[in-house]
């Protein structure tokens, strides 16, 4: 084909500056300085993959790895069951509706810092209704020196803040499925297992993948709440990726590393998003395959 | 397979409160359907027709009146106990699963060893030439073998008391409509089940059924073979709904000795006329109406021996429609309009006369049949 003119490219411009601006440029920033070092007095030597090599076999990056991956992987495992649960069990007509909708929708619209600080005073063991309470029963409760309080109290909190975000994104699904596949179901002897298995499952499988890929990248890019509520500690026990980054770049202006821990972290979000996106709709590609095969 | 007794069946939504004129989506009503019979249930969208075939199938709880399979009172039965088959209107599939284990999940929801299992989904699998797709996923099927599956999950149970089809041909292309409506008709002659048929479409009704059952606003209005409906409306919604176009309702009153439509006579059968007599018609409050058919009207040449002629009326025509073999032609009698059907080609005479066939001239009285009880009906 003969090319007329390039006009066309004048209507991808505004595009491509916005992304360049947007995206492009901020992350070849941090490509630029993961492949250099500097001694100061912006003066940069070139130093290859160095950094990267030191990063992924440094023990710290590993063990703040292991970490997130472990919290990520509870937070799933605890928020999904629990969302599709609470969104089952929630009713579907009447005034109580808008009122269960409402209570809801409240713990998301707390800001991220406000949370931490909401659970950092709330579970201490001097004043906190929690940590107090705890501790005049007699269980020995402490988020600031003992790792396994400190996990669970994260935890508790982040499923607190985001379970509905499961549970509403699970229930405008299940509200979608016509009342007739009930019917159906009744008439063909269905036990409750076996609708939700048959039924609503299959029907809610779209909305559960952006449930579960949001709730995977969140918690894995979980800062505020963690910096907040222990501060990384006790130790290094809740020391996740984004805190050890922010560490490594602010406070000990190691910006090479930094950069390069940066590129990793990216890469580690977009793989896993990509695993789980790629592995919970290879049903349905199944299916489309077979009906483009007629 | 069983007989179904309705007895003083009624019910209302808990909704609908007493503001309204009447409280009942559906009004109390008795009606037996017979062992074996494949009916239709027919009315206009919002009648009651869903309500009633709900109450039967135990997927609604009426507000009163009591349901009978065979005699065994099953109104407080679960539809899993009362063992119905229901189709809907729009098919309903179980996605993730083969077209074979949506025949067989029935069966393994009430516990049925494999081995029958197989065989009748096999069975199944033949009755509705779904053999060859048997292992492809269900979603991937079109609406109409969707529907043929959900039809497929009532027959592999073989001990279906009944089976009842709410519109189930609603999202069906049509030229596949005739055919799924003749496997129906021949799984019905095959195995004798108890089919009731919901439709808002006449010709649906009258292809599919033994016997048709005419609803409207919650009433059962009639019950009857299509001929019965289309001869003898006992109600003049009947008349109107059946038929296309529908049956010529003119407001009249009763001389005595014939019907007076604006002035102009209506000769009336002999046993009409002796019911519309022995009701007192004549000296009645009761809003009279002749109901004719306009497949029973001709239209002919106005002259002198039709100025004579009894069964003759003086009409003028508004304006003709081509229907394809015939021409619909509108015409006025008196103040009143009405239509008659004309062979396709037929001139239309300008100055135009009606002949009347008595015997396809019925009385209603407030709506209903004017009849003695004892009049059998037209052969």
């Amino acid at each position: 084909m003969k090319v007329q003119n390039n006009k066309a490219w004048l209507m991808v411009l505004p595009m491509l500056l916005l992304v360049a601006i947007s995206a492009i440029i901020p992350l070849m920033t941090v490509v630029n300085y993961s492949v250099q070092d500097t001694f100061g007095n912006n003066e940069f030597f070139w130093v290859g993959t160095e950094w990267f090599q030191e990063i992924l076999a440094s023990e710290r990056f590993h063990n703040a790895l292991q970490r997130t991956l472990l919290f990520s992987a509870l937070i799933l495992a605890i928020e999904i069951p629990l969302g599709i649960a609470i969104a089952l069990a929630m009713p579907r007509r009447g005034i109580s509706v808008s009122f269960c909708l409402v209570l809801m929708a409240l713990p998301l619209l707390i800001p991220w810092n406000v949370v931490g600080t909401i659970w950092q005073v709330f579970g201490r063991v001097d004043i906190g209704l929690l940590g107090h309470g705890l501790a005049s029963l007699g269980i020995d409760y402490n988020y600031t020196q003992n790792t396994l309080d400190a996990w669970v109290t994260l935890i508790v909190m982040d499923v607190w803040h985001w379970t509905s975000l499961v549970v509403l994104l699970c229930y405008s699904g299940l509200v979608s499925i016509p009342e007739v596949y009930y019917q159906a179901a009744r008439i063909d002897g269905a036990s409750r297992w076996a609708i939700f298995r048959f039924i609503q499952l299959p029907k809610i499988k779209r909305v559960l993948l952006i449930a579960v890929l949001l709730r995977f990248m969140d918690s894995f890019m979980i800062y505020t709440e963690p910096f907040v509520v222990t501060g990384g500690g006790p130790g290094n026990s809740t020391t996740f990726l984004s805190i050890d980054l922010v560490q490594m770049a602010v406070g000990q202006f190691d910006l090479g590393p930094a950069a390069a821990m940066s590129l990793i972290y990216f890469l580690i979000i977009l793989l896993l998003s990509w695993v789980f996106y790629t592995v919970m709709t290879s049903l349905d590609n199944d299916a489309a395959a077979e009906q483009g095969r007629h | 397979m069983a007989s179904i007794h309705l007895k003083n069946l009624g019910h209302r939504y808990p909704a609908a409160g007493a503001e309204s004129d009447n409280p009942y989506a559906l009004n109390p009503l008795n009606q037996v359907w017979e062992d074996g019979g494949a009916y239709a249930l027919l009315g206009p969208s919002g009648c009651g027709k869903t309500t009633l075939l709900n109450i039967i199938s135990g997927l609604l709880r009426p507000s009163e009146g009591r349901v009978l399979f065979d005699g065994e009172d099953v109104t407080d039965l679960s539809t899993e106990r009362r063992n119905i088959a229901q189709v809907f209107q729009f098919p309903v599939v179980y996605d993730t699963l083969t077209v074979a284990e949506n025949l067989a999940f029935p069966l393994r929801n009430r516990g049925i060893d494999n081995t029958t299992i197989q065989t009748r989904v096999a069975d199944t699998l033949a009755m509705l030439g779904l053999e060859a797709r048997a292992n492809e996923r269900a979603r991937s099927l079109n609406a109409d073998d969707k529907q043929k599956i959900s039809l497929g999950r009532g027959l592999v149970r073989t001990d279906v008391r009944a089976i009842l089809f709410d519109e189930p041909l609603t999202v069906i292309d049509p030229h596949l409509k005739w055919q799924l409506r003749t496997e129906l008709k021949k799984i019905h002659e095959r195995y004798g089940h108890t089919m009731i048929y919901v439709t808002h479409d006449q010709t649906e009704a009258l292809t599919f059924a033994d016997k048709v059952v005419v609803m409207n606003a919650g009433s059962i209005l009639q019950v009857g073979t299509p001929k019965e409906l289309f001869d003898r409306p006992r109600h003049t919604f009947v008349g109107t709904f059946i038929g296309s176009p529908g049956m010529n309702v003119l407001s009249c009153t009763f001389d005595g000795t014939a019907a007076i439509v604006d002035g102009v006579r209506i000769v009336l059968n002999e046993a009409t006329l002796a019911a519309a007599q022995a009701q007192g018609l004549a000296s009645t409050s009761a809003t009279l109406e002749v109901g004719i058919r306009p497949e029973s009207l001709r239209v002919i040449v106005a002259d002198a021996s039709t100025v004579d002629d009894t069964h003759c009326v003086n009409v003028e025509v508004l304006g003709v429609e081509d229907l394809g073999r015939h021409s619909l032609v509108r015409l006025r009698l008196g103040e009143q309009l009405l239509c008659a059907l004309h062979p396709e080609g037929a001139a239309i005479p300008e100055a135009a006369a009606l002949r009347l066939d008595p015997a396809c001239t019925l009385l209603y009285a407030d709506a209903l049949l004017v009849e003695a009880n004892d009049v059998p009906l037209l052969p």
